[in-house]
């Protein structure tokens, strides 16, 4: 039984991944996503955490980029190019965390909704839609201000705000699926409730889970940067989105240092549309209506 | 673009609509009966708004008044004074009855910072933050439903491709980070290009009147108009795109060019309506969004309108200020939903009945 039911869930990821090859921008994030996750692991071994170190800079203060420092200085004399290195690892980890978070929330709360119904649903549904309608941002921004600076923080911070949208979908994809016969069917042969959420709606969401994640990653990433450069994220790491702070501190806009304030921005950009991409082609394989993609 | 709405999350927003095509009805008993409910949800969420913001900011960290008079020397009495005159001497519940009380009659308590109505600060600053997000607005919303009408009306060739690419692109930088940029090339100027527009601010204060101040403020409000219409037109051209890629395999629009309709009378008279539903709730929405998540285009601009002044309460933390934001913000969104649902059905005669 279990076997069996391995073997359709080989076959139907196997189905997903032949006509996500055919979505072609979809291929590309996922190729610049393997490379920028390969760089993030290997920092260690080719930046090493001494990069951060503002005691031990190798340069002088904002130096224009130059065959040593490719990238150019900062102020405290650390290598540019090495610190976005670096930072890489804090804005992939804050972003994949957080949107996790954030769809797991999203995933339970839509799918316990689409389940139980009655007034638990009203209930669950009335207070979902009241943090549709916060500002997301407002709220993450209030929240990373009253707790603790961490990454922690602002991981929570983005996860607690971003899950309604999830819920919303998960909860209108759980009442479809159990609509279908052989839930019935479930329950006449003794399965409870848990059974029928955990065996029979859980794998049905779970494509529309993983376009949700990955598409909250990119979304995640910029608010992670946009907090960072609010000055709310974790002063004790290197981020994409404080380095931007820093640039911003060191009075990178008026005296027109370009070379300090780019890169972490392009690199921002760069992750955030590959995540898009992949979401987007993902979607568009589980809905070929959406016609996106292509 | 601070939304965290992701512009393929926008596309299902979309409500669901009914199979029947009834015919318009205007004010029928039916639509009467999902306004006053669309009016009764509007008004149970102002209210959890309003005490959200309230228990939100009593778990802030740190004595206010202690933060206030930092710097200053202030004895003990002078504090319990001060503890008075903000309420803050009172148990939580009385604090919180006030405050409700207050709030309903416009009243939202008086800022640490400015000493100074939080009311009035706001409407101080409100015209700012409408002229610059009306403006961006108006602006994107014409955008994106431009190009998403010709990106989906020859979807899949290169048009097509260059202009998602481009948005979708333009949809995953930091607005932050794209100001910054533009002040550096187009404000302080880099290599061949002159500094041709103000760094930051609404008006240069050099006491214009009339068509000089107008084009003054215009020149001031190029900048982050541009930012964020670029990080912002994304979203509509993508709704744009795939509400009219739904509607083009409709029968009517065979009928249409049946009928030996122009390619283009086919597009604006039949096609693009239809389309237009879902795009026009969303800019409701996206309008609501706007005035918070120009927190940051403000910031970078020093724009003097609410956003700017939230980063100020924020860095203090001035209590009054922030919450009264926090309410105003939320309002904005929930006035902005309240629109889009009651315009739906009003648009689209199956929707709501």
């Amino acid at each position: 039984m279990t076997s069996l039911a391995w073997e359709r869930r080989k076959g139907s990821a196997a189905r997903l991944w032949r006509s996500y090859r055919s979505h072609r921008a979809g291929l590309y994030g996922l190729a610049g996503l393997a490379a920028l996750a390969l760089l993030a692991l290997t920092a260690p071994l080719t930046v090493g955490a001494d990069v951060q170190s503002v005691t031990h800079a190798p340069g002088t203060a904002l130096e224009p980029p130059s065959a040593r420092f490719p990238l150019g200085t900062d102020r405290f004399g650390r290598s540019l190019l090495g610190l976005l290195v670096w930072g890489a690892r804090i804005s992939l980890l804050v972003g994949l965390l957080a949107a996790v978070l954030s769809v797991a929330i999203g995933t339970l709360v839509g799918v316990l909704a689409g389940h139980y119904g009655g007034w638990f649903s009203t209930v669950v549904m009335r207070i979902t839609d009241w943090f549709l309608v916060m500002p997301t941002l407002v709220l993450a921004i209030v929240l990373a201000t009253v707790m603790s600076r961490s990454v922690w923080t602002v991981v929570l911070a983005i996860g607690v705000t971003s899950w309604p949208t999830t819920a919303r979908l998960v909860r209108a994809q759980t009442i479809a699926v159990e609509s279908r016969p052989y839930i019935e069917r479930a329950t006449a042969l003794g399965g409870g409730h848990r059974h029928v959420m955990a065996r029979h709606v859980l794998p049905n969401v779970m494509p529309l889970v993983l376009a949700q994640t990955t598409l909250g990653i990119s979304a995640a990433i910029l608010t992670e940067a946009t907090l960072a450069f609010l000055g709310l994220g974790d002063p004790t790491v290197v981020s994409w989105g404080g380095m931007l702070q820093d640039a911003r501190e060191a009075g990178a806009v008026s005296s027109g240092h370009w070379w300090y304030l780019a890169p972490p921005g392009i690199a921002i950009a760069l992750v955030a549309l590959a995540f898009t991409l992949c979401g987007r082609a993902v979607e568009s394989v589980l809905n070929p209506r959406l016609g996106v993609g292509r | 673009m601070a939304t965290a709405d992701t512009p393929a999350g926008a596309v299902r927003a979309e409500p669901a609509r009914t199979a029947d095509g009834a015919p318009r009805t205007g004010a029928s008993p039916g639509y009467l009966r999902h306004a006053a409910g669309k009016l009764g949800g509007a008004l149970v969420s102002l209210l959890a708004v309003l005490v959200t913001s309230f228990f939100l900011f009593r778990i802030v960290p740190g004595d206010p008044v202690r933060t206030m008079t930092r710097g200053v020397p202030t004895s003990a009495e002078q504090l319990a004074t001060l503890r008075r005159q903000f309420g803050l001497d009172q148990p939580l519940w009385q604090q919180f009855a006030d405050y409700c009380a207050k709030a309903l009659t416009g009243d939202l308590g008086t800022s640490f910072q400015f000493r100074a109505p939080v009311a009035e600060l706001i409407a101080a600053k409100l015209p700012a933050t409408l002229l610059l997000t009306g403006v961006a607005v108006v602006l994107y919303s014409a955008l994106g439903l431009w190009l998403g009408t010709r990106s989906a009306w020859r979807h899949g060739g290169l048009g097509d491709k260059l202009n998602t690419g481009i948005a979708l692109t333009l949809w995953s930088v930091p607005s932050f980070w794209l100001g910054l940029l533009l002040i550096i090339v187009f404000s302080v100027g880099a290599g061949p290009v002159p500094g041709l527009f103000p760094t930051g601010g609404m008006e240069s204060g050099t006491g214009e009147t009339g068509l000089a101040y107008v084009l003054d403020v215009g020149h001031h409000l190029v900048l982050p108009v541009v930012t964020l219409v670029a990080v912002g037109y994304a979203q509509t051209l993508l709704v744009m795109r795939s509400s009219l890629l739904d509607e083009m395999g409709g029968d009517y629009l065979t009928t249409a060019r049946a009928k030996g309709l122009r390619d283009d009378d086919v597009r604006r008279r039949h096609a693009v309506p239809n389309a237009l539903l879902p795009t026009v709730t969303m800019v409701f929405i996206n309008l609501g969004h706007v005035a918070a998540g120009s927190i940051l285009v403000e910031t970078v601009f020093s724009w003097p309108g609410l956003g700017g002044l939230f980063y100020q309460a924020l860095s203090v933390p001035d209590l009054p200020l922030v919450q009264g934001l926090f309410v105003v913000f939320a309002g904005a969104m929930i006035l902005m939903n309240l629109i889009a649902d009651l315009l739906y059905p009003l648009l689209d005669p199956r929707v709501g009945r």
